[in-house]
């Protein structure tokens, strides 16, 4: 067995919940392979990592993986996360989400945590639709794409859901796709060892909804269009605003240094006993 | 200087409720403002801090009663409060923690509905969505206190319950109580009860997060304890992984209901007052029980015969105590202040010929001594 499967065996709970839910070719697997990797290269101890999640094909990733795991009610994973994190702020709490999870039902929650920057990592796996439910349009669908629930044409804008991350406040936004595996495990440790709120979208593909709907052929050819598709920060730079057009930036969006929520209320117990003053 | 034995206050319900909760370990508050439940938040976002504990304003009360959930889920003892029109957006994530099992506690400070009704008027229309009110098949314990006083002991039994039997408990508590001012009696800790969920003692490679006992509650570990397991709002088997066995959901399901009904006895609070000789009975909860008593004592005077049972547990529904009640008297009477909530089901459970009469105000004014009063006339 390679070195890297037997890494990731390491953290899967292989003789109790398997084989998975995913289908042949879904990006996810590539994303929990990152994740696992980040998390090992962090050195974190596996009681001390909660993964929380919700509803949807993402949201069945934490049952896989050998760590506190709390698969929620669909949108609220972060709310559920934020409970955690205040009660128990030693523990790692990183929340996987999909796009209709995080920004459609979950938006709200996404904005509000964002603000509040409290030190969690999301990870929001876009893969352009409700893949669990048949493949209907979510808020990531970009215009004029089909979907079960827009077989005429989506007439809806999409979400950028990094560049809303950054708007909203999180300390840390990155972006990456399941194509650029490596680059994903270098985002996740980045967002691990982020103290605040912590950002990274994966483009990911679902060739059995939506890519079918849209003639975009299979797995591997939706990561060659991710390839095509995906600039650098740095590349993004140098380009003209109309040849970025067709194309979505990768990379470390924003790194800033911004108190934790965590922190600030430990301010709140001090002058509430009195030991500082307000 | 010689110390008082009991610390006397003059609360508020809100204020009471707050109490309560500090002293039965709530070291964890979130919530969204809403009246006529904002006292809880605003006190426990000054007394939580000075404690080590914490409170957190969320973006709404779905997002309240998830950080609840996840806090007990560590092992800290959480609370929300809220009324009506967030006590309906708190529905999904209770039927979560009655899934999951996680211990909390939801206060619902009752207003006049459906919809944004009347935010500042007393109401007791929740009792069947605290019963009904989240999907599924599920069992509940909702406690109604109708003194100040009663604000302070049942949110310590509700939190008390809410660990023992590893279920959400409701605190439904009417705005006039909530907004009531009262004397009351803290007693000292040592005299308080309070019981502690409990913890596993097995190596966690042991542990069956689900396991059935015979209480029916199984031990509930820590999250960051050693213990890694899954918490899912899918119907699991009893190692915590979602199952779509029948042989495996039945069971869960029905154990979910036993843990309730097997440890019925416990869970059953109210008051008998001047029942045993009363040819007519009074049940009532709420503000509307302080009205009934008046109401008995001014009937007994006149020379009939009324006497009241008061319901501090709502849901499971005291049953036995209705039966007892209907042993002597052969007509009862309900008021409350919703078009028949709680009658419905003295009427289901009562068998025999007893004659159950109504009282139903909705008029967003409390149903005083004196109506009840008139319609003991009517009926005697």
């Amino acid at each position: 067995m390679a070195e890297i499967t037997k890494l990731i065996h390491k953290y899967l709970r292989h003789d109790k919940k398997f084989p998975h839910v995913w289908c042949p070719g879904c990006g996810i697997g590539i994303m929990l392979g990152a994740l696992i990797r980040a998390i090992d290269s962090s050195g974190y101890d596996k009681d001390d990592i909660v993964l929380v999640s919700g509803i949807g094909c993402t949201g069945r990733l934490p049952v896989y993986v050998d760590f506190n795991t709390l698969h929620t009610t669909h949108g609220r994973a972060l709310t559920f996360a934020t409970g955690i994190k205040l009660a128990k702020p030693r523990l790692k709490v990183i929340v996987v989400m999909g796009d209709g999870d995080a920004i459609a039902i979950g938006g709200n929650h996404f904005i509000h945590a964002a603000r509040r920057n409290i030190d969690l990592t999301s990870i929001i796996v876009n893969n352009s639709v409700y893949g669990m439910t048949g493949g209907q349009y979510s808020p990531a669908t970009p215009y004029g794409m089909k979907t079960t629930t827009s077989m005429y044409s989506n007439v809806e804008h999409d979400f950028k859901i990094a560049e809303l991350a950054v708007t909203a406040g999180a300390a840390f936004v990155g972006r990456g796709t399941v194509y650029h595996a490596k680059l994903l495990d270098s985002l996740f440790e980045k967002a691990f060892h982020k103290a605040g709120f912590s950002v990274v979208e994966v483009i990911s593909h679902c060739h059995t909804q939506y890519g079918r709907l849209n003639r975009m052929g299979s797995a591997v050819e939706m990561m060659e269009w991710q390839r095509d598709h995906a600039v650098t920060v740095e590349k993004a730079r140098q380009m003209k605003s109309d040849e970025l057009q067709d194309k979505f930036v990768i990379g470390v969006l924003v790194d800033r240094e911004l108190p934790p929520y965590e922190e600030e209320y430990e301010k709140v117990r001090k002058w509430a006993k009195g030991v500082d003053k307000k | 200087m010689k110390k008082k034995k009991r610390k006397e206050l003059l609360l508020q319900g809100n204020e009471a409720i707050v109490e309560g909760a500090l002293k039965a370990g709530c070291r964890f508050f979130a919530g969204y403002p809403i009246t006529p439940a904002t006292e809880i938040s605003e006190i426990l976002s000054v007394k939580l801090p000075k404690v080590d504990g914490t409170f957190i304003q969320m973006e709404d009360e779905i997002a309240s009663l998830g950080a609840v959930i996840g806090a007990s889920l560590t092992g800290t003892k959480s609370m929300t409060a809220t009324s009506g029109p967030g006590f309906s957006l708190m529905q999904e994530n209770l039927g979560f923690a009655i899934i999951t099992e996680i211990p909390c506690v939801i206060v619902d400070a009752m207003r006049g509905g459906p919809s944004t009704g009347l935010p500042t008027s007393p109401s007791q229309s929740d009792v069947m969505q605290a019963r009904w009110g989240t999907h599924g098949d599920h069992p509940i314990i909702v406690l109604c206190p109708s003194t100040v006083s009663e604000c302070f002991t049942l949110t310590i039994k509700a939190f008390n319950f809410s660990e023992r039997f590893r279920n959400p408990v409701i605190l439904l508590v009417d705005e006039v109580v909530a907004h009531m001012r009262e004397k009351i009696a803290i007693p000292d800790d040592e005299e308080i009860e309070v019981f502690n969920r409990v913890k596993p003692t097995v190596p966690p490679e042991w542990y069956i997060p689900y396991q059935d006992t015979p209480r029916g509650v199984p031990p509930m570990a820590d999250f960051g304890e050693g213990y890694r397991y899954h918490v899912t709002g899918l119907t699991h088997d009893i190692r915590g992984f979602p199952t779509s066995r029948p042989d495996e959901i039945d069971p869960f399901i029905r154990r979910l209901f036993r843990k309730i009904s097997q440890n019925f006895g416990e869970m059953q609070i109210g008051e008998f007052f001047m029942t045993d000789d009363a040819d007519i009975s009074i049940v009532a909860y709420g503000c509307v029980a302080r009205s009934a008593k008046r109401a008995v004592i001014d009937a007994r005077e006149r020379g009939i015969k009324v006497g009241l049972l008061k319901l501090n547990t709502i849901w499971p529904f005291m049953r036995t105590a209705v039966e007892k009640l209907v042993a002597k008297s052969k007509i009862v009477i309900v008021p409350e202040m919703n078009m028949g909530q709680i009658s419905r089901e003295v009427k289901r459970v009562i068998k025999s010929d007893v004659k159950v009469f109504t009282i139903n105000k909705v008029d967003s004014t409390i149903i005083t001594p004196e109506e009840i009063w008139a319609r003991i006339k009517e009926v005697s």
